[in-house]
């Protein structure tokens, strides 16, 4: 079981043939790809190639690529909430915003309260965010799903509108001179500043990387099973005994925490936290950065969130539209392509034919992919579908 | 850790919520008249949401742009007619017939609307058997792109205010003095959702769309065209969020702006879900009382900004109290 197994690139391979030849190279082969590959990342704002640098569109390239990774980061952990347990969060951006806080109040000279080393942020911004999103869960998981959606897009709103009213989030005001990680130059000038994305950028993309690592484990797991149970069918999941309410809440709960740690790393980067950037069409920006990348799909999700964050910045004369675009992109994805650009996996089915592929030596024909990362009540296993038309 | 976030906790208590019954009950009688009208208007859209849902099981996330391009059409049409920021000299008769004409207007600008997302964009996915996550995301998308499609190519700014009447005191309830605009909209409202009611019970429209609500399968087998019902469904709620988008209006004449539809939807949206979800006297009921708690709240609280926050702790709280609403469900079908 390769942790990477669904890692391809954006090239334009025939997607079955392209995965076929992945799974054929050995272990080691796949890890020695993807470390190029994350070696091409590493290096990707040093380099700056003239034709996808931002630079021309007047802003700093090393910013842009902090701002990709970030976002990469925001759709894995929203991924873990809609791909993989099928929950419609469409608030993500108040467990962004509670992260900003957290490392805004606990490094920021504005704040009262105690102060703790930026890097100390990062950890207890991901378990403050995770306990909101325990209280926000438990009352409203129990229910149907579109009860979570109405829910959570109320929850977005509520966290701007505390941050504005509550004294001591400063709501306008804001919080300057956010914490940063220690290091410094040769020549003695800080490492991480607001201006030079660099830093962060490496920063953010060892914990994007880390974090996938972590997920594609998670995915495999237990845990990850019962997820893709609950998403296919809630209710058989709970009759085959998958625990469903409590695999639903850790879903949640850890996607409010990887949103809550990509919500510390901004506020490190900026260095200026306030009330003002939390409005509830940026979590249509997350959901449409998870839709657009597939579902399901930790790697497409990921490009997802780069695409989004990439596009209005590359091209600076679409800024305007950049929320109408996304929106027609998300329901043209939705009506032609619910999948998303990078479709998930059957894991399930492929690690079948694997096994069935080693043992016998055998190559079998992978069903084509009918599948949807939303599966709910329609004809996501082949086998289901006729058993569901008998009982309609 | 905790430590630090402990002093976060006890500063915050004592600063910034504080209750201030006095504000509250000097202000009773006006904050409640307030609060019924604009429960009223919260009724009429949450109408809206309640039909479709018991139809098609969906919350149609649409709704409050459904709502918001009705409130274009009135107030383009009052700006035709030559209404401004000062309200005209004009009697009674003509003050009637330019209203019921911007009402007419939003109600079509509504109902076209709501009519067109269900076809174009709920349909395709009704006949393909779409799950219901593909459905809430198409119904997210389509509200933001007519938020958008208004900020890109209409205008980012709200629409010049636009004053029909001076609203003359017409009651006096004991100190507490009832105009004739809060009269009329809250009449008005009741009158249509009276006659919402009776169309649902008694027509044949209304049998069919009960009939869909219960069984989509059965029904159609007992011949009832089902994909008219739907159509006819969004219809209602796009006629009602267009004669809401006038009440608002008159209600609130600068708050016509793109994304003025999404706060508004989501306290339409409790309403609906405090009523019961699906039932259509539980929106009245839930949309009054919305609105008189949503009104109260920042006289209590102190801060405008308080409303949202009080009806959105009111939608959590129903949800994990009686998810079914107040009234419970009638219209739609027992949810799983």
């Amino acid at each position: 079981m390769s942790t990477v197994a669904e890692s391809s690139e954006t090239t334009k391979t025939d997607k079955v043939t392209f995965m076929q030849r992945w799974h054929m190279l050995e272990r080691w082969q796949q890890w020695a790809a993807l470390i190029v590959v994350a070696l091409a990342l590493y290096l990707l704002p040093v380099l700056n190639p003239p034709i996808i640098s931002t630079d021309g569109g007047g802003s700093d390239f090393s910013i842009a690529c902090f701002d990709m990774a970030r976002m990469a980061l925001i759709a894995v952990g929203l991924n873990i909430v809609i791909g993989y347990a099928g929950l419609l969060d469409l608030g993500y951006v108040a467990f962004f915003a509670v992260g900003n806080y957290v490392a805004a109040m606990l490094t920021s000279p504005d704040s009262p309260y105690l102060k703790i080393p930026y890097l100390w942020t990062l950890p207890v911004a991901v378990i403050v965010t995770m306990i909101f999103g325990v209280l926000l869960g438990v009352p409203t998981l129990r229910l149907r799903g579109d009860y979570l959606a109405i829910v959570t897009l109320g929850f977005g709103e509520i966290v701007r509108l505390l941050a504005t009213i509550i004294p001591a989030m400063r709501g306008q005001e804001g919080f300057s001179k956010v914490g940063a990680p220690p290091g410094t130059a040769s020549d003695g000038t800080p490492l991480f500043t607001n201006s030079n994305g660099l830093p962060w950028y490496w920063l953010t993309l060892t914990v994007l990387l880390l974090v996938m690592i972590l997920v594609g484990n998670l995915e495999r797991s237990r845990v990850g099973r019962s997820w893709i149970a609950i998403r296919e069918d809630e209710d058989a999941a709970e009759t085959m005994g998958v625990p469903t309410f409590k695999y639903k809440v850790w879903a949640f709960a850890l996607g409010a925490g990887l949103g809550g740690l990509s919500g510390a790393l901004f506020a490190g980067q900026i260095g200026f936290v306030n009330n003002a950037k939390f409005d509830v069409v940026t979590s249509m920006l997350f959901v449409a950065a998870v839709i657009l990348g597939g579902s399901g799909n930790k790697v497409g999700a990921a490009i997802g969130g780069a695409i989004v964050a990439y596009l209005p910045v590359r091209f600076t004369g679409i800024a305007e539209y950049k929320y109408l675009i996304f929106g027609i992109a998300l329901i043209l994805l939705m009506l032609f392509r619910s999948e998303g650009l990078m479709p998930a996996r059957m894991h399930l089915l492929t690690y079948a034919k694997r096994a069935y592929q080693k043992a016998t030596g055998k190559e079998i024909v992978a069903p084509e992919s009918e599948d949807n990362p939303f599966a709910g009540d329609s004809k996501t296993l082949n086998l289901a579908t006729e058993k569901e038309a008998d009982e309609k | 850790m905790l430590s630090a976030l402990l002093p976060m906790a006890e500063s915050g208590s004592t600063q910034w919520l504080s209750f201030d019954w006095n504000a509250l009950i000097s202000n009773l009688g006006p904050a409640t008249i307030d609060g019924l009208t604009f429960g009223a208007i919260y009724a009429l859209v949450a109408l809206g949401y309640t039909l479709v849902y018991g139809v098609l099981n969906l919350i149609n996330f649409a709704h409050s742009e459904v709502f918001i391009v009705g409130a274009y059409g009135v107030i383009f049409t009052l700006s035709a007619l030559g209404f401004n920021g000062s309200p005209p000299n004009l009697g009674i008769g003509p003050i009637i017939l330019n209203l019921l004409l911007a009402m007419i207007v939003g109600m079509i600008a509504s109902c076209t609307t709501a009519v067109a997302v269900e076809r174009l964009a709920y349909k395709p996915l009704r006949k393909r058997n779409a799950p219901r996550l593909v459905f809430l995301i198409t119904a997210i998308g389509v509200s933001f792109v007519i938020q958008y499609a208004i900020f890109a190519f209409h205008s980012k700014n709200a629409e010049p205010a636009v004053t029909m009447f001076t609203p003359k005191p017409i009651f006096d309830l004991g100190g507490t003095i009832i105009d004739s605009q809060q009269l009329t909209i809250i009449i008005a409202a009741v009158v249509m959702m009276i006659a919402v009611d009776r169309f649902i019970a008694k027509s044949k429209t209304g049998r069919g769309i009960r009939a869909v609500a219960q069984d989509p399968a059965t029904s159609t087998l007992m011949g009832v065209n089902s994909e008219r019902i739907i159509l006819a469904t969004f219809a209602i709620g796009g006629l009602l969020a267009g004669a809401a988008a006038l009440f608002y209006v008159m209600k609130v004449p600068s708050g016509v702006i793109y994304n003025g539809g999404f706060l508004l939807g989501l306290q339409a949206f409790a309403a609906a879900v405090l009523g019961g979800i699906g039932n259509i006297r539980g929106a009245l009921v839930g949309g009054l009382v919305i609105g008189v708690i949503s009104n109260y709240a920042p006289f209590l609280l102190g801060d405008s900004n308080w409303s949202q926050v009080v009806v959105f702790a009111v939608l959590v709280l129903v949800l994990v109290v009686r998810p079914q609403g107040l009234l419970g469900q009638t219209l739609g079908r027992s949810k799983a």
